[in-house]
């Protein structure tokens, strides 16, 4: 049995709730020599692992010249400093492994609509 | 403090993030609330130590019961752990995970998990034989253990199959990662013996520099 229930997680305040589909901009922290910097990474979120485990962490898929690349973000590490959702997506799985044979307009994930109307997130200013 | 050591029960591993991002795989382990029933002191021992009572028991039989009396409390589990300054510890005071602090240097005793009658290649890593090209019966077999007519027979203590784990374990120079004096918890780093829900010790190592 592991032991997961006793480590208190710090949730991280910058992190909103997001699920696989939406496409999100990872602000993660990066450290070079003696100084960090911040290294946005943006993608659609392949899916959500581990679930309330201090090793829970998440996937986003993003194409990079033509090239497909993902990475996997630690839920709760201090080094991902904030999650920004750009936009909500429609899908019907929790892990979209399908959506890596997928190119081009094939690849595209429908917006999630409220009452007719898209759903749209609200940015914050920071 | 003075008493360096403390009965514990292994809860299992999990892992930490520290400040810094890094993170540390770390065993949880419920350090006491243990007792102190019985005291060894130079003058009449030879050496001092502490012996400690830890879980509370219904039963026990009548001699550890008279042994308890000093302490009116019957305990599931009785070990003997180091300590100095005896003079200062009482019987019946109680100690905890506050015992110990964050960066301390422990060794961690357990019994570790019994593997049975294992083969060479379980217990001491042999690598066994080929798979393929014309073998049968070799994959896991321990190859040749000796000479033949010199020596004449094989030497003690040649590595072969038997029974492995169950023997009480030591691992040295554990770092203590976290302390939670509230719920009675250290979290060490790295992986300890035993199973888990089973009963360890931890103590402050004697082991010297980093």
């Amino acid at each position: 049995m592991d032991a997961h229930h006793l480590v208190q997680n710090q949730p991280n305040e910058n992190i909103p709730d997001f699920g696989p589909g939406d496409t999100v901009k990872v602000n993660y922290r990066v450290k070079e020599g003696e100084r960090t910097r911040v290294q946005p990474f943006q993608g659609i979120v392949l899916l959500k692992s581990g679930g309330k485990s201090p090793s829970a962490s998440f996937t986003v898929r993003r194409i990079a010249q033509g090239i497909g690349i993902e990475r996997k973000f630690p839920l709760y590490s201090p080094n991902v400093e904030s999650v920004d959702v750009l936009r909500y997506g429609k899908v019907r799985r929790a892990r979209l492994y399908y959506f890596r044979e997928r190119s081009g307009r094939a690849a595209r994930i429908k917006e999630r609509m409220v009452n007719g109307r898209p759903l749209r997130p609200q940015v914050k200013n920071r | 403090m003075s008493i360096n050591g403390i009965i514990a029960r292994k809860i299992g591993m999990t892992q930490i993030f520290l400040d810094d991002g890094k993170v540390v795989p770390v065993t949880a382990v419920k350090a006491g609330p243990c007792t102190v029933t019985f005291i060894r002191d130079d003058t009449r021992d030879g050496y001092t130590a502490v012996q400690l009572g830890f879980e509370d028991a219904k039963y026990v039989n009548k001699g550890i019961a008279g042994h308890l009396k000093p302490v009116s409390k019957l305990f599931r589990h009785l070990k003997e752990v180091p300590a100095n300054d005896v003079d200062e510890i009482e019987i019946g005071q109680e100690i905890g995970a506050e015992n110990f602090s964050v960066g301390e240097r422990v060794d961690v005793i357990g019994l570790s998990k019994g593997r049975g009658f294992a083969g060479t290649v379980k217990r001491h890593g042999f690598r066994g034989g080929p798979k393929t090209h014309g073998q049968s019966d070799r994959l896991r077999a321990p190859g040749s253990i000796g000479g033949g007519t010199f020596p004449g027979r094989i030497f003690k203590g040649t590595k072969m199959a038997g029974h492995m784990g169950n023997s009480r374990t030591t691992i040295r120079n554990v770092e203590i990662v976290e302390v939670d004096p509230e719920r009675n918890l250290l979290f060490v780093k790295g992986a300890i013996p035993g199973a888990s829900r089973s009963i360890i010790q931890v103590r402050r190592t004697n082991k010297k520099g980093k």
